[in-house]
């Protein structure tokens, strides 16, 4: 308890002493972030969404400061809606569990393929698609999954695929990842991922890849959507923030869309 | 407790308790976790190894003998048959309308309570939800005051690795040692007496998925222990540990090879499908066993006379069915082992190719019935499916399987090839609409065991009484990543009940009374000679019910829902006590415990949506409750 009401002194700028407060309390952009999920978060902060943190904390005149929780199921619940943090900077605008802000940025699902392997995808009805090693990340059952996943299933597309769970191995570094990982080492042929993803590991080193935006956007046989806008969240009700978020987006246009290029994010 | 790392950012490290990279963080789970710790002073360290005390020397004896005494319950199905019967009679349908509060103790926690308190000579063992303490509670004192607690300190980041809740259903004993799960995936064996931590053995990885919850087994030399997180791409197993040191003597796996499976020529499964070689790998697409899920996160029995142990395997994950062609062995199955070996001796399938979440992981329940005029030796499984099953538990044959609740999903059980017959039109899609289906994802009965008394030859089921309906679209993000699901959303059954206590006559396949509940019943239930029955609701009622009957004999109000198993024992004074924990949670209690927006039809996995007035009925909590006669 002794911590709880220290952090709450310190957040509202008062030092736990006697002594009255000299400068007005300043501001803090509470953020709930995953520390180990680059291209958008990381602890040391190397992430698309920590450097929109900064942008938007400029701007709000605050400092940023984070609640890391890995983003799986619970994360709202446990950070946003726990009230330890006030701010997920990239849910899709439709997003239930939060108020979302105007899009910032939309992106799609992409095909990654290795350069030197000479393919040419682009769509789903691709025929290739049938015999070439094709990955995609998984969620769990239920019917829950990504759309490339549906997709293929749909199209009884399913001894040649490889699943590789969105959770992954949280001891490695980025466990997402691990799904363009093996497109560079040749585990599979082709990946179809989420497209920041895929756009920011295709600028590391090894092999180049090829990074293409997954044709129709809307799969024919699903019904899915494979490109989706993503927003800033905040809780139910956050109007206010909301709002102030929004403007904030929309004064700091030039930098986010520099951000976005910086950072690989593929923008059909 | 986690060491902070580096602080990086500008805030206060009050509030920002940092991990490094290579660990989840749970923020200020520290801060918000009541301290619980031993407030008495050491006990003195034993010095002699297996020192006996006189207090614990009835309780020496193997635990197939220590089973068979009712004044102990010393394992969380109270035996190997899991029969959850006790033959004391001292409080029975006569008296019950009497019994009282005879003390209280708070956990100290508010998550889900699941656990079935042990009693193991002049003591009672609680375990409590995440942190996974082990509570030794002095029954030869007046009000059972705490000896000692155990803390095994499991990583914060557990929890959010856990599907569905912080829960722990309990313990085991045997040797003077206590032996338990901990959501990090350690099983741990404690000295009994002092509270001393003997061995802890590491069995799996939060960081891939995995958790522990169930309540572990002690056949002779081993205890026996099994995961859980089959949403999340774990593949299923069950491990027998030596219970002297630790080690792990065998692991049998759910999916792949048979040599993962430990499948050799001793298995001889009764019906076809289930015969060849590698149906682990061939019964999914190429590699898709790799994450097939199969988690055995239930029930366990053993049966002496056949050397047989018995166990189920949880649903297929994390592939959709689309993604799966074929019956995705062994998932949703029951498994007969040699304890000592591990090897497979029978399997079958409740579940082939699951499409509804139906795990396979309720108990078995051991007993011997005169079927078409046959002495036979059967196990009762009251499926998640919707069917009570008698099997023959030497070969794996089913006997019958009847309809305990409404079922839409199949049409029965073909006994001549074993095969459940699904229901097309009800399979699930995405982006198909499919009503009513029933039972729901929790099934017709979740992981809450049944009882059964060999006196009324009836099977006490806590039942749930939920459909659920598939449709449209809901857009979801996990790390960074947008995803699509069908929109899930539980409701109660016919009738408007959650839930269904029933009483079931095994013999004759029916249902002999039943008493409607609010909610679903995900408590345990105890049955006594004394022709009582005892079990918990969501609302937090811990009733009495004659055996016989289903009439109510008694009833009092808890703080928090019930979703533990009651157990009855005699105390050193020579008294009938009977005690339960309560504190809602679980799957169908993650709206109170983890405090879930009713507004969200699709929490829980849809679950939410059926339990969105129970807010208004309970609160969190974490009590155990003992009773006795005046």
């Amino acid at each position: 308890m002794i911590a709880q009401t220290l952090a709450v002194l310190l957040l509202l700028g008062a030092a736990p002493s006697t002594e009255p407060p000299a400068a007005p309390p300043e501001r803090v952009l509470r953020v709930c972030a995953d520390p180990n999920n680059l291209p958008f978060s990381n602890q040391r902060q190397e992430g698309l969404e920590n450097r929109l943190a900064e942008l938007l904390a400029r701007e709000l005149k605050a400092t940023v400061q984070y609640t890391w929780w890995a983003q799986r199921r619970g994360f709202i619940r446990n950070t946003l809606k726990a009230g330890l943090c006030d701010v997920v900077l990239g849910v899709p605008a439709d997003f239930e569990l939060a108020l979302t802000t105007r899009p910032y940025y939309r992106s799609t699902y992409v095909f990654v393929y290795r350069k030197d392997r000479g393919l040419k995808l682009g769509s789903l009805e691709d025929e290739a698609l049938r015999t070439l090693k094709v990955g995609v990340h998984l969620i769990g059952d239920d019917m829950a999954n990504t759309p490339p996943a549906h997709a293929l299933a749909r199209r009884g597309i399913v001894n040649n695929v490889v699943g590789y769970t969105l959770y992954g191995d949280y001891t490695q570094e980025n466990p997402p990842s691990a799904l363009i990982e093996a497109v560079r080492r040749g585990e599979v042929d082709v990946a179809i991922a989420w497209g920041p993803l895929a756009g920011y590991f295709a600028l590391r080193p090894g092999p180049e890849l090829e990074v293409v935006p997954v044709q129709p956007r809307k799969d024919t046989a699903t019904g899915l959507p494979f490109v989706f806008d993503i927003s800033v969240g905040v809780r139910r009700g956050d109007k206010a923030l909301k709002a102030e978020l929004e403007a904030a987006l929309s004064r700091r246009r030039p930098e986010v869309e520099a951000l976005l290029t910086e950072y690989g994010v593929p923008r059909p | 407790m986690p060491l902070p790392a580096q602080d990086t950012s500008s805030s206060p490290p009050a509030l920002n308790s940092v991990l490094g990279t290579r660990a989840l963080l749970v923020a200020l789970v520290l801060a918000l976790l009541p301290a619980c710790k031993d407030k008495s002073p050491k006990p003195p360290a034993s010095t002699a190894s297996g020192a006996k005390s006189p207090q614990l020397d009835k309780a020496q004896f193997d635990v197939s003998q220590l089973q068979e005494d009712d004044t102990q319950w010393v394992m969380a199905a109270k035996n190997h048959a899991n029969t959850r019967f006790s033959r004391l009679t001292d409080i029975n349908a006569t008296n019950v309308k009497d019994l009282k509060v005879a003390w209280t103790y708070s956990t100290g926690f508010v998550r889900g309570h699941e656990a079935a308190p042990l009693v193991v000579g002049d003591t009672m063992y609680v375990v409590t939800p995440f942190p996974n303490h082990l509570v030794a509670l002095d029954l030869s004192k007046e009000g059972a005051p705490m000896k000692w607690v155990y803390e095994p300190q499991p990583s914060p980041a557990a929890q959010g690795v856990a599907c569905c809740d912080h829960v722990n259903r309990g313990a085991a004993y045997a040797d003077g040692r206590l032996f338990y799960n901990t959501l990090d995936n350690h099983t741990v064996a404690v000295d009994a007496q002092t509270g001393k931590e003997l061995w802890k053995t590491k069995l799996g990885d939060i960081n891939k998925g995995e958790t522990m919850t169930m309540a572990p087994l002690v056949v002779r030399d081993k205890v026996i222990v099994g995961n859980s997180g089959g949403e999340f791409g774990v593949r299923g197993w069950a491990a027998a540990l030596s219970t002297k040191t630790g080690a792990v003597l065998w692991r049998a796996y759910s999916t792949g090879p048979d040599s993962d499976v430990l499948i050799g020529p001793n298995f001889k499964p009764f019906y076809e499908q289930d015969r060849g070689k590698d149906l682990g790998v061939k019964s999914w697409p190429p590699e898709q066993w790799k994450i097939g899920g199969g988690t055995v996160w239930g029930w366990l029995s053993y049966d002496p006379e056949l050397d047989l142990l018995y166990y189920g395997t949880g649903n297929p994950g994390p592939w959709n069915p689309e993604q799966r062609p074929g019956d995705n062995k062994w998932t949703c199955g029951i498994f007969a082992r040699k304890p000592d070996t591990g090897e497979a001796v029978w399997f079958y399938q409740w579940s082939p190719h699951d499409l509804f979440d139906h795990d396979g992981i309720n108990e078995a329940i051991i007993t011997n019935l005169t079927v078409n005029g046959q002495p036979r030796k059967v196990l009762i499984h009251p499926g998640r499916t919707g069917y009570v099953y008698v099997l023959d538990r030497a070969t794996g044959e089913v006997l019958s399987a009847v309809p305990f609740a409404h079922i839409t999903t199949s049409k029965g059980v073909d006994l001549k090839t074993g095969k459940l017959v699904p229901v097309l039109e009800k399979s699930p899609g995405l982006g198909k609409t499919v009503r009513d289906i029933c039972p729901a994802a929790p099934g017709a009965k979740d992981w809450s065991p049944a009882a059964f008394s060999p006196q009324t030859g009836l099977l006490y089921i806590p039942g749930n009484n939920l459909c659920q309906d598939e449709q449209g679209l809901e857009a979801n993000y996990i790390a960074g990543t947008p995803y699509l699901g069908a929109n899930v959303r539980m409701y109660p059954g016919p009738g408007g009940n959650g839930g269904e206590f029933i009483a079931w006559d095994v013999l004759n396949g029916k249902k002999v009374w039943s008493i409607p509940e609010l909610f679903p019943v995900f408590s345990g239930a105890l049955v006594t000679a004394g022709d009582v029955v005892f079990y918990g609701t969501m609302d937090g009622w811990f009733k009495a019910l004659h055996a016989r009957t289903g009439q109510e004999l008694w009833k009092f109000k808890v703080g928090s829902g019930i979703i533990g198993q009651p157990i009855t024992f005699r105390g050193p004074d020579g008294t009938q006590y009977v005690s339960v924990l309560s504190g809602v949670g679980g799957w169908a209690g993650a709206i109170v415990a983890g405090q879930l927006d009713p507004r969200d039809q699709s929490a829980a996995l849809g679950f939410a949506n059926a339990m969105k007035e129970l807010p208004k009925y309970t609160t969190r909590g974490g009590m155990l409750y003992t009773f006795r006669l005046p």
